[in-house]
């Protein structure tokens, strides 16, 4: 047979989708590449058979010895040094040998990757992390492939493979690393050199450490990286195969619209492939991507583009309520999609606040959403963002959820929303707000009174009001000073308010809208005659809590400052 | 005890409503007429549709070239009496395989008894797609990568179902001025959808969510929201003969089916059924479908829409949103691609 080949050789291991590994070896083999396939053994006979048929005619083409490769079996490895061998004696041309799957599709011409290789000559390409420093492994073994036994196979005996594990723990069984290997990790993708390779299959110690190395868990992710570092003389510790696993350990797959990501790869093969993309198999195998324009390889666009997709699986969207995301409980990534300001007692003590707040911060500032008549959204609107009704009985039919798809449908935008015991208010929904960090919660506490004030009733006419409206106000404060509050929250008496109401109100603004901190207040509702309102409540039997330190008499110009907690 | 006990007793219960859910089949398929079976088509690894249907022979082209062209092998469909031509054109089609009963709809389960049957007897080892003619799965990469794409990866994660919310989609205008012609995409008319008004609920019994809401909810239900209809569906599954819807496409047994969403703040993949109930068609339909009460909650749903689609009414608002493509319902988080990259 000619000699006269291409320094680069490849070994496929083929198991499904034989098609298209059949036409990956015709790539490889019309760049006069010596190709070696392993088919396995479960793949259908029919299949393999029209597989031989197809590739027959190829001169540099071998099939090695068949075997069953499951996953992560010992099979894969003997697998690999079979082919490597038959491929090492055929063609003694090659310089460096690619192990590939038959999965792989080339993303270069393959006139490239030869030159590259050849300028490369006797460097190693695998990754080959020392397994202290591995940090990727899914399932948590990295030092303990190499240190118990795995008598069962992790995919089908999963129960029994744990307890296994489980068992030498507890025993404390251990096996001996045979000098002088140092145990390393990383892709069974490899590409390495002549003598590197022909080194490690004609080791003296080869039958003892494969006797190791049948009882290693996964070892084809271990054999060579492990001995590639008793043998060559120069390593480049990566993969020229691209491949981004997912949250499971499984490989992702690449479709036809990965084409532009594949494009700007900086590695020569990507893998898995699924089979069916025929715009992939079509452009890379074609003459295509060496007439192109050249790319500026991006291979952190790649990077990003899996990771994004490995967190949105894991963190999900923040403040989102799905049909497949609904989170139970606390989960990190917080409650609401962004910051939103509850503002109690406000709207109460100046008139027309919501216009004047919407006008100083600029934001459309909403009454109060939870108003038992209707939805007050900003300007009074009868539907808002995602087509949200401003109906009562809809919005009351889930409170909290229409708390989240408020703040989730304005994403961007603040928002900021009147409330108070006066609102359709909800138990659930309080404790939703008090406990989400991205609530900004302002009370005036007993603001709620001054609207009955208002009406000019005797405050004996209003006692079952005013008892009904305390009691929701105490409820809600008992959740706003619970220790398992998040929310930020600001509560000031009514007396404490309006000692300083352009403090308070600063402080308020400050969050919202910083730079309008130092716009005029607004104006203020008359209160004279609201301490004397009070006295009566509390005189006909019904003390107001967090009004007592409100002035029952109008002589102190004043009222007196209530020490805080 | 007592705590294992309740879910040991729950899990009977679950597993008995199960077995009734299957006799029920199989007591219902006897009102199944064969009138085209062309079951011997189907190979291994086809994905199967199942369908039941009465009078629908405008949209019937358009819905069958919609799931031919995803990657759909083979329909299997049941013709609840119509009367309009649908049966003819169906026995006519190579991939269709047509049962005809005059059964009873509500009693039937609302079509699940006979599905439930259909996909016991032909579904198994198969992912089986249970849709109805107005409703049009969009998921993720969908214009990009056909269905067996998306049940490969599926596979391959060691999923067995896959979940797609109702999207009730409508025309900006009154229903009746703009006329569906057969053959054409539906969503060219019901453009517009509601994109942030959902309540969703879990349901412990059978770890489903309970999601509803959308322009139904918004228009005909703000009265009652309790009484809006459910939009949370698991349609894609892969069956075994131990699995049976319960009630619609909502909820399956066993329960473990029906986890489609992620408890702990991550997301899952999802799509997204869009429903192109409301054209010109619901009108002369609503009447007819008020007076049968042969629906859920005795045709209620029908009724309110009779009332309230006279000629005129118009569903759109101005915070209606115009649909793009499934990457405009992954932003507004009404799907989810979840590590499908």
């Amino acid at each position: 047979m000619s000699a006269q080949t291409a320094p680069l050789g490849i070994i496929m291991l083929c198991h499904t989708a034989l098609e298209r590994a059949a036409a990956v070896a015709r790539f490889w083999a019309d760049a006069g590449c010596p190709v070696v396939i392993h088919l396995d053994r479960a793949a259908p006979e029919a299949e393999a058979e029209a597989m031989r048929a197809a590739l027959a005619h190829l001169p540099h083409l071998r099939f090695s010895p068949r075997h069953r490769c499951a996953w992560g079996s010992w099979s894969l490895v003997q697998a690999t040094q079979e082919a490597a061998a038959l491929l090492l004696r055929d063609f003694p041309g090659v310089g460096h040998v690619c192990l590939t799957s038959g999965a792989c599709l080339p993303l270069r011409p393959a006139a490239e990757m030869i030159d590259w290789l050849a300028a490369r000559e006797g460097v190693d390409f695998i990754e080959s992390v020392a397994v202290e420093d591995v940090v990727w492994t899914v399932g948590g073994l990295s030092q303990e492939r190499f240190t118990r036994w795995f008598p069962f196979d992790w995919r089908r005996q999963r129960w029994l493979f744990d307890r296994a594990v489980d068992l030498q723990r507890r025993l404390g069984l251990q096996r001996e690393v045979p000098r002088p290997l140092q145990p390393h990790l990383g892709s069974q993708w490899w590409c390495l050199s002549r003598t590197t390779l022909e080194a490690i299959l004609s080791d003296p110690k080869r039958k003892r450490y494969e006797r190791y190395f049948r009882q290693v868990w996964i070892p084809d992710e271990a054999y060579f990286q492990t001995l590639v570092r008793q043998h060559a003389r120069r390593i480049e510790s990566r993969a020229l195969t691209l491949v981004k696993f997912d949250g499971n350990g499984r490989p992702h797959l690449f479709y036809d619209d990965h084409l532009q990501l594949l494009r700007r790869s900086d590695c020569f093969l990507a893998r898995k492939i699924w089979p069916q993309a025929d715009r992939l198999y079509d452009y890379f195998l074609s003459d295509q991507p060496a007439r192109a324009a050249p790319v500026n390889p991006q291979p952190g666009r790649i990077h990003r583009h899996f990771s994004r997709a490995e967190r949105q699986r894991r963190e999900g969207r923040a403040g989102l309520y799905m049909q497949s995301r609904f989170p139970h409980g606390h989960v990190p990534q917080g409650k609401t999609a962004a910051p939103y300001s509850v503002l109690c007692g406000f709207a109460e003590l100046h008139p027309g606040f919501d216009r004047w707040l919407s006008d100083v911060a600029r934001l459309r500032v909403h009454g109060h959403l939870y108003d038992p008549r209707r939805v007050m959204f900003s300007g009074g609107a009868r539907v808002y963002n995602g087509a949200l009704s401003d109906s009562a009985a809809l919005r009351d039919y889930n409170p909290r959820m229409f708390l989240t798809n408020l703040i989730w449908n304005t994403r961007g935008e603040r928002q900021c929303l009147q409330y108070g015991p006066a609102d359709a208010v909800d138990g659930a929904l309080e404790w939703f707000m008090a406990t989400d960090p991205n609530a900004h919660i302002a009370v005036i506490a007993g603001a709620w009174a001054v609207p009955l004030f208002q009406r000019g009733a005797d405050a004996g006419d209003l006692r079952d009001e005013l008892a009904m409206l305390q009691k929701r106000e105490q409820a809600f404060l008992w959740a706003l000073r619970s220790p398992h509050v998040r929310a930020r929250v600001r509560i000031w008496s009514l007396a404490e308010y309006l000692d300083t109401p352009q403090a308070a109100m600063a402080e308020v603004l400050a969050e919202i809208a910083p730079r309008a901190a130092a716009a005029p207040p607004p104006p203020m509702i008359a209160l004279d005659g609201f301490g004397a309102f009070l006295a009566r409540a509390r005189d006909i039997g019904l003390p107001l809590v967090e009004l007592a330190d409100y002035p029952h008499t109008e002589a102190p110009a004043r009222p007196v400052r209530k020490a805080r907690e | 005890m007592g705590r294992q006990d309740v879910g040991f007793r729950a899990r009977l219960s679950l597993r008995a409503e199960r077995q009734i859910k299957l006799m029920r089949a199989l007591r219902k398929s006897l009102e199944l007429r064969r009138v085209a079976d062309r079951t011997r088509a189907i190979r291994p690894g086809m994905i199967l549709a199942f369908t039941t249907l009465r009078n629908e022979r405008l949209r019937l082209p358009y819905f069958l070239r919609y799931y031919r062209d995803l990657g759909v092998g083979h329909f299997l469909m049941v013709d609840n009496g119509s009367d309009d031509g649908s049966g003819e054109y169906l026995g006519a089609q190579e991939d269709v395989s047509l049962w005809r009963t005059g059964g009873s709809y509500r009693r039937s389960g609302f079509g699940v008894d006979w599905l439930n049957h259909l996909q016991w007897r032909y579904g198994a080892g198969h992912w089986t797609l249970v849709v109805d003619p107005d409703e049009f799965l969009v998921y993720p990469f969908c214009d990009t990568r056909p269905l067996p794409a998306l049940t490969g990866w599926l596979d391959e994660a060691g999923r067995r179902s896959f979940g797609a919310m109702l999207l009730d989609m409508y025309p900006k205008g009154p229903l009746g001025a703009q006329p569906y012609a057969e053959g054409q995409d539906p969503f060219e008319i019901a453009r517009w959808f509601d994109a942030g008004n959902l309540c969703i609920s879990h349901n412990p019994r059978y770890r489903n969510l309970w999601i509803q809401g959308g322009v139904r909810m918004r228009r005909f239900f703000a009265d009652r929201p309790g009484a809006a209809p459910a939009l949370n569906k698991t349609p894609l599954v892969r069956w075994t003969r131990k699995y049976a819807y319960v009630s619609s496409t909502h909820a399956l047994l066993p329960r473990g089916l029906n986890q489609v969403h992620d408890r702990s703040g991550g997301e899952q993949a999802s799509g997204v059924l869009l429903h192109a109930k409301f054209l010109d068609t619901l009108l002369p339909r609503a009447q007819e479908e008020a007076r049968r009460a042969e629906h859920y909650g005795g045709g209620r749903e029908y009724a309110a829409y009779a009332e309230g689609l006279d000629g005129a009414a118009d569903l759109w608002c101005d915070w209606s949103t115009e649909y793009i493509n499934w990457r405009q319902l992954e932003i507004l988080g009404l799907m989810s691609k979840g590590d499908w990259a």
